[in-house]
């Protein structure tokens, strides 16, 4: 499969050269090859359910067909070749989606040698792709499936002001990347603001300070902004001589060759991907002063933040966040580990949620990624406590739906709607509470997890026949 | 034992001698589900009676003294403080801040002599924020730095008080496993020869007694001689199956260590071993990945299946400052995972007591226990509950911590030009 893959892009580079066709750099040449199983109907019968965009059903069905969410109501008629699943007593769910983890690049176990979430060679390597360090049997993606996480953004880590792309991936098991790749997802571009950029390269050329961090940006953008423009210039030129070539009379402008394109610079295509809006900006920033001036730095070069993550202090400018259609991905309580987490309160998720902007739970954990269920769960009660007044349905669109909308999938996955993936969590009971469990997840329709079936329990390569194996987790 | 017993005794005399004067109070807590951790069970309906820091009666049908200061607990739950059994709560500020962290000493020349009491901030910022949430004690550790042993831990209450340290070297704890050996200089066997000689030399040890070719300096021979000789705990970090047996070994060797498992994230593989050297362990459920080649077989069943072997097992956010108070979430968590609810309560709460030997004063509500107790809004292991109240040697406590302040100053955005936020 790679072998083929490997020929068809060589053959693409030789027709265009040969052929004198514009020249288009390939935007993704590591293509997704995941295919769902085929499934049967699945009727979830009489259940307590979260829809994902807000709604509770405290008794409802959902229909599942050919992987996709058909119906979700009261009382639907059962097609004869569903298999009926008695909901009653259980929570039924959209499957939770993490916008930030490093499963594969940071796997388990954590030895030097699985160290591959961090390129701490350069505060600039936008050119780095998580999918290309992603082992996929890290056995953390099992565990996660376990908690009810049907997909999730493996990002690199935040060492570098310009870390590399993000990946989405669906949380099945492959032999490869590729296999895991969520199909059509967008890129991601992983940036990181404050401590940790300052502090990897302090010693090592910079940057030294803040000020260091907002310079190398724009100074990275500024040269982002040239090479986009080198290649409109490039396409625009092309056109003009294309033009010339079919519709001219002189002889001169026939015998023209065409425009040069620009020279490929791998940093620079995610910048410009970005700069088209065909990447989207996760940025890893805990203080609200600094999120209000990377918000300024994206409109000084013309991109858009679709996040901030850890957004230790998103409570202190939820306003802006609203204002400019910036989510914030958030823990519900962990903090105060540095100056920039100091600040950290437990209601940071609800307050943000109920200043209008868009409110994610997100782990950055492979420990934390079994149970964002309960991180949700703790940032609702607190939020409540201090008078927010949120229901635990609108809490859920923290777990699925906003996050599927952050990462472009929106349209494909993150509720319980007609026509989305069936990508679905059936829990023991509510999953609000420390007591409940995922017993079945499905994704596009498919059980990859039931607790109460062995044969459906994946075990990774790297457990194999190790102390465990098999064993419940 | 006996010293430890007088120690303890001390300790309480002048922790009531300096409490007295501000808390002669009585105070009845009235109609609450009532969590006693002992033959009583849980009371519906119940009463507690409190005095002069002390719980004075429990029960479902007691008479109130008069003038008692009532707290009506009806539809809540009524229980003993928390006790975190191993944190790091008020040795650090902000963790990767040197300069606020004293958690460990990576260049010390000092190691078993290092006193956590020492570095201890009853001010900082994560008391409060543990307080809050519930637990009222905490066994607090140092963390091993430049060698195996990390020093003595001690137990503090999160009154924040400056005479909050209820016992001082209380334990002393030790790394072993990976850590242990890259310590010790390379390999799990020179962190076990290490400890042996460590706990010879400290037995053997007399002030100004020459100790020609010691490897351990005086100071540290001197800390190390309580716990090697039982009369205090060791606690000792060891993941690995193979390591707790190693540990089982020790145990059989010198029988009267006072041995506690740190992790032991494998302890179920070797389960009937631990209880029978009766090797309580301090765990942390949520731990099942092979984070590392030590904890291959860790699971979310350790807890239930320890404590189904009979090894007592306390549930811990092992040495977390900020975060020491998700202990109650872990317990959870083992309760979802087969541990009983009576367990894995009791393993926040008079398991700790016990394995600090505070199980005549804390952990549970008996007629002369410390009044800690915590009165919630629901099941404390549920994620969605939170403490109404809090008393600690029956003082009720302030549920302001810096990051409810933080809260309330930004829970309004409007009008931040009229009212600006650091006016607020």
């Amino acid at each position: 499969m790679i072998k083929q893959l490997a020929l068809v892009s060589a053959l693409t580079m030789v027709c265009t050269t040969a052929t004198a066709e514009m020249v288009q750099i390939d935007k993704n040449p590591y293509p997704s090859t995941y295919k769902p199983a085929a499934s049967g109907s699945v009727l979830i019968q009489g259940a307590h359910i979260f829809d994902g965009l807000g709604k509770e059903y405290t008794t409802a069905d959902v229909l599942l067909e050919n992987g996709k969410v058909s119906a979700l109501g009261e009382h639907l008629d059962t097609p004869s070749s569903a298999t009926v699943i008695d909901g009653s007593g259980k929570w039924v769910t959209p499957g939770i989606i993490d916008v930030h983890s490093h499963m594969g690049v940071y796997a388990s176990p954590g030895v030097r040698a699985t160290a591959d979430g961090n390129e701490v060679t350069s505060p600039v390597t936008a050119e780095i792709s998580s999918e290309h360090g992603v082992w996929p049997h890290d056995p953390a993606f099992n565990r996660a499936r376990a908690g009810g996480i049907t997909a999730m953004l493996v990002l690199p880590g935040s060492a570098n002001l310009f870390g590399g792309r993000g990946t989405v991936l669906k949380n099945v098991t492959s032999r490869t990347v590729q296999g895991m790749k969520f199909p059509g997802a967008p890129y991601a571009l992983k940036m990181a603001c404050g401590e940790n950029p300052k502090r990897v390269y302090g010693q090592k050329g910079g940057p030294y300070s803040r000020m260091g961090n907002f310079s190398h940006y724009r100074k990275t953008w500024i040269k982002a902004t040239a090479y986009k423009k080198s290649w409109d210039d490039y396409r625009t030129d092309y056109a003009k001589w294309e033009d010339k070539q079919n519709n001219s009379k002189d002889k001169k402008d026939k015998d023209k060759k065409p425009p040069k394109a620009p020279k490929r610079d791998l940093q620079m295509e995610t910048l410009m991907g970005v700069l088209d809006g065909e990447i989207r900006v996760n940025m890893h920033c805990y203080r609200a002063d600094e999120m209000a001036q990377v918000i300024d730095m994206s409109k000084e070069f013309g991109y858009h933040v679709s996040a901030f993550h850890h957004a230790i202090e998103a409570y202190k400018v939820a306003d802006l966040l609203r204002e400019n259609d910036t989510c914030a991905a958030m823990w519900a309580d962990w903090g105060g580990f540095k100056m920039e987490a100091y600040d950290s309160i437990r209601e940071n998720i609800p307050m943000v949620h109920k200043a209008g902007a868009c409110a994610i739970v997100h782990s950055d954990s492979e420990v934390g990624i079994q149970r964002l269920n309960q991180e949700a769960a703790k940032a609702l009660a607190d939020g409540n406590k201090a008078g927010l007044d949120i229901s635990q349905g609108e809490a859920w669109t923290w777990l699925s739906s906003n996050p599927a909308k952050l990462l472009g999938i929106g349209d494909e996955t993150g509720a319980l709607a007609p026509g989305l993936n069936a990508d679905v969590v059936v829990w023991s009971g509510n999953p609000f509470s420390v007591y409940s469990r995922a017993e079945t997840v499905f994704i596009d329709g498919t059980v990859v997890f039931d607790r109460n079936d062995q044969s459906k329990k994946a075990v990774s390569d790297f457990e194999l026949g190790q102390p465990g194996d098999g064993d419940e987790k | 034992m006996s010293i430890f017993g007088k120690l303890t005794l001390a300790a309480s005399v002048l922790s009531l001698a300096s409490a007295t004067p501000v808390m002669a109070q009585t105070i009845a807590i009235t109609g609450g589900k009532v969590i006693t951790n002992t033959a009583q069970g849980h009371i519906e309906n119940g009463t507690v009676v409190i005095k002069d820091g002390k719980v004075v009666t429990v029960g479902s049908n007691i008479a109130i003294p008069d003038g008692a200061t009532r707290i009506n607990a009806s539809g809540k739950w009524v229980t003993p403080g928390l006790f975190s059994p191993l944190s790091q709560v008020g040795l650090v500020e902000v963790s990767l801040e040197d300069s606020t962290n004293d958690a460990s000493a990576d260049e010390a020349d000092f190691s078993a002599a290092l006193d956590g009491a020492d570095g201890f901030n009853p001010k900082a910022e994560a008391i409060a924020i543990t307080k809050i949430e519930g637990m009222t004690r905490m066994a607090v550790t140092p963390d091993a730095g430049a060698h195996i042993f990390a020093g003595s831990g001690f137990i503090a209450n999160t009154s924040g008080s400056f005479d909050s340290i209820t016992k001082g070297k209380a334990f002393m704890a030790v790394h072993m496993g990976e850590k242990g050996a890259r310590l010790a200089g390379g390999s799990r066997s020179a962190s076990w020869a290490y400890l042996r000689n460590a706990l010879s030399e400290a037995r053997s040890y007399r002030p100004g007694r020459t100790r020609e070719g010691a490897l351990l300096n005086g100071p540290d021979a001197q800390a190390l001689k309580a716990a090697a000789e039982g009369r205090m705990p060791l606690l000792v970090y060891a993941s690995r199956a193979s390591d707790l047996m190693t540990l089982v070994r020790l145990h059989g060797d010198y029988p009267k260590l006072d041995l506690v498992a740190v992790g032991a994230q494998e302890g179920w593989m070797v389960a009937d071993a631990l209880a029978n050297a009766e090797i309580p362990a301090i765990i942390q459920p949520q731990d099942n990945l092979p984070g590392s080649f030590e904890t291959l077989g860790a699971t979310m069943e350790n807890a239930a299946r320890l404590q189904a072997a009979g090894v007592r097992i306390a549930i811990a956010q092992i040495d977390e400052a900020f975060n020491a108070r998700l202990a109650a979430q872990q317990a959870g968590d083992a309760v979802a995972n087969g541990l009983s609810w009576d367990a894995a309560f009791m393993a926040i709460t008079s398991t700790p007591a016990a394995i600090f030997g505070l199980d005549d004063q804390l952990g549970a509500l008996a007629s002369g226990m410390n009044a800690d107790i915590v009165v919630w809004d629901g099941d404390p292991l549920e994620l969605m509950s939170s403490p109404d109240h809090v008393f600690i040697d029956g003082k009720e406590q302030s549920m302001v911590s810096r990051q409810t302040k933080l809260r309330d100053r930004y829970l309004d955005l409007s009008n931040i030009h009229e009212k600006p936020l650091a006016y607020r």
